[in-house]
């Protein structure tokens, strides 16, 4: 195999397969992300995207290839990814509710448990606070207390802890009110301006369409649709399933 | 907060003094109060706190069901009986067989979860119920072709702990102080609930006690996290294990015999009742659940019957199924009155507030 190059693209997925039972969720897919990028994955509910985005994390299997940095990792475990720099923030956000927010960042950091990694996590720790200074204030709280746009600003950072360089980010916007998912969207924005590349899953197309450069639409397991956010926010297709115009 | 408090008060190494001299003289207090009946139940009472502190690991810590945990127990009750009794004429050193039955129990707790730990809830609770009545049940039928465990007779004549050259069952004469034996006992148990109990205590803050605590809130974030979750649940499984194999050791050499019914499934759902009663995840109250399910049963066989005979002037009810009934009822007491235990991990009572 050729080394990986700058043109290489971070993650290249190439016919990727989920089945549960006799059920097709996701058939025969592929797609890249090139390093750097943020790259939405937008569709209606049921349309695939989370099995995807879970075959990619490794939690389910799956059937296609998956190369990551110019490595193949679809024979990986799933807890083997965060060291290779690939994080995921499940659906509904899964923070550990009997920990306190500090104990949830730690966690995210848990592959770097060397000695001479304490400081460079508790630097990073720090940085949470000031990405998301809503968890500053609530540091010492149980996960489980916190607002679900609370919880979901912790997933991140919780992930961000383990130094990734793909995030995967399922449903950010999902049971939010409008207004945190503003900060919250916000909030991605800065960390793909940090330079850590996201693939963000959506239900809401608008709002991810806005902070992506790049999208892909899913119906019914298939990837039906692909161009420059600016295209398909002007698509009409796009803006008749999607956008309700 | 009235931990800080007392501290203020009184500086920690008089407060532990002052424990170590309450849990020393408790045995003398007990015998001359209330007889050698209650130093007995005191003794096991230590046992099943070990017991309930190695199941709080798998069931409080990791948070996975476990309702067959007394086969660990009689795992490490025959490995003791096997090798320190006449039945094969074998009678190895205590610090020999304890740690070897606690080894095997550990190993059984391997060969149990390496293929049932996948499952989840309970469907796991479900498999290790099975695996709970088939060791039992394997004890009582390995009389032939082979006699290994003497089948539903049991092993009797088991050797009793030797400290120091010194046999637990025989009353020790310490400057013209005769210590009975089962005072004796009481220290020896004592001093390894209290090893088990620091090891949880060192476990729950570790690093694979965090691990633990994110497989139980979140399996799929704990795997996004970089956590090995089979290796560390079998890890939870392999450590509850080994404590209840010690557990029943100590209790082959306590009875001085063994049989498969003292491992039925009633023993699994006592010893979870108390994690779950005392609080789970939280050693103080583990340890307290043990206590009040060990003693109350008790006060309640050895009650009822005079307390019908005084009211009412002859015994109506049987003690012995009174015993149930109103064990029924404290539980269901507690559950309504104390959901999240006795008492409870202050985490546990922060988040069931909130709700």
């Amino acid at each position: 195999m050729a080394a990986a190059t700058d043109h290489q693209p971070l993650l290249n997925v190439a016919n990727l397969q989920v089945r549960y039972g006799s059920i097709m969720a996701v058939k025969d897919i592929s797609f890249c992300v090139t390093a750097g990028e943020l790259v939405c994955l937008i569709g209606a509910n049921g349309a695939g995207k989370t099995s995807t985005l879970k075959a990619l994390a490794r939690m389910i299997p799956a059937g296609g290839e998956i190369h990551y940095a110019g490595q193949r990792i679809d024979g990986l475990p799933a807890y083997a990814l965060i060291s290779q720099g690939l994080a995921l923030v499940p659906e509904g956000r899964g923070v550990f509710s009997r920990l306190t927010v500090a104990e949830n960042l730690a966690m995210g950091a848990y592959h770097r448990h060397r000695p001479d990694e304490r400081a460079a996590v508790q630097e990073d720790e720090a940085r949470m606070y000031v990405l998301f200074p809503r968890l500053a204030e609530r540091r010492r709280q149980l996960a489980g207390t916190l607002s679900g746009g609370e919880q979901q600003m912790l997933a991140i950072g919780r992930a961000l802890m383990g130094k990734p360089q793909l995030l995967l980010l399922d449903e950010p916007s999902m049971g939010l009110a409008p207004l945190l998912v503003q900060t919250v969207f916000d909030a991605i924005r800065s960390v793909a301006q940090s330079g850590v590349t996201i693939l963000l899953v959506e239900q809401n197309a608008r709002l991810a369409l806005t902070v992506c450069s790049r999208g892909y639409v899913m119906e019914s397991g298939a990837i039906t649709l692909t161009d420059s956010a600016e295209n398909l926010l002007a698509d009409p297709r796009v803006r008749a399933a999607y956008l309700g115009e | 907060m009235s931990a800080g408090m007392n501290n203020a008060r009184m500086p920690r190494n008089v407060q532990l003094a002052l424990a170590v001299i309450a849990l020393a003289v408790l045995p003398f207090m007990v015998s001359a109060g209330l007889g050698n009946t209650w130093l007995r139940v005191l003794d096991f009472a230590l046992l099943y706190v070990m017991l309930a502190l190695g199941l709080n690991i798998v069931v409080g810590f990791a948070g996975l069901l476990d309702l067959g945990y007394i086969a660990f127990y009689a795992v490490g009750a025959y490995v003791y009986a096997l090798l320190a009794s006449p039945h094969f004429g074998l009678h190895w050193p205590v610090w020999a067989i304890l740690p070897l039955g606690a080894l095997a129990a550990c190993g059984f707790g391997v060969v149990l979860g390496a293929p049932t730990l996948r499952l989840r809830g309970d469907y796991l609770a479900i498999v290790t119920l099975g695996f709970g009545e088939i060791v039992r049940i394997f004890m009582n039928n390995l009389n032939a072709p082979v006699n290994i465990t003497n089948g539903p007779k049991g092993i009797a004549s088991i050797d009793p702990i030797q400290v120091g050259g010194h046999a637990l069952a025989q009353p020790l004469e310490i400057f013209g102080v005769t210590v009975p034996a089962l005072v004796l006992t009481y220290y020896f148990f004592l001093a390894l609930a209290l090893l088990v109990m620091l090891a949880g205590l060192r476990l729950q803050n570790s690093r694979i006690g965090r691990a633990w605590a994110a497989i139980r809130e979140d399996e799929m974030a704990a795997k996004a996290c970089g956590i090995n979750t089979r290796n560390i649940k079998l890890l939870a499984f392999a450590m509850g294990a080994s404590f209840g194999g010690l557990a029943g050791g100590l209790f082959a050499s306590f009875q001085e015999f063994v049989s498969p019914e003292s491992f039925s499934l009633m023993e699994s759902i006592m010893v979870l009742c108390m994690v779950v009663l005392g609080g789970m995840g939280h050693i103080p109250g583990v340890i307290l659940g043990a206590l009040v399910l060990t003693v109350l049963p008790e006060a309640f066989r050895h009650g009822a019957g005079p307390v019908q005979q005084a009211v009412f002037g002859q015994v109506l009810v049987d003690p012995e199924n009174l015993r149930m009934l109103l064990f029924g009822l404290a539980l269901v007491a507690v559950m309504l009155y104390r959901p999240s235990g006795l008492w409870p991990d202050p985490r546990h009572r922060q988040e069931f507030n909130s709700r």
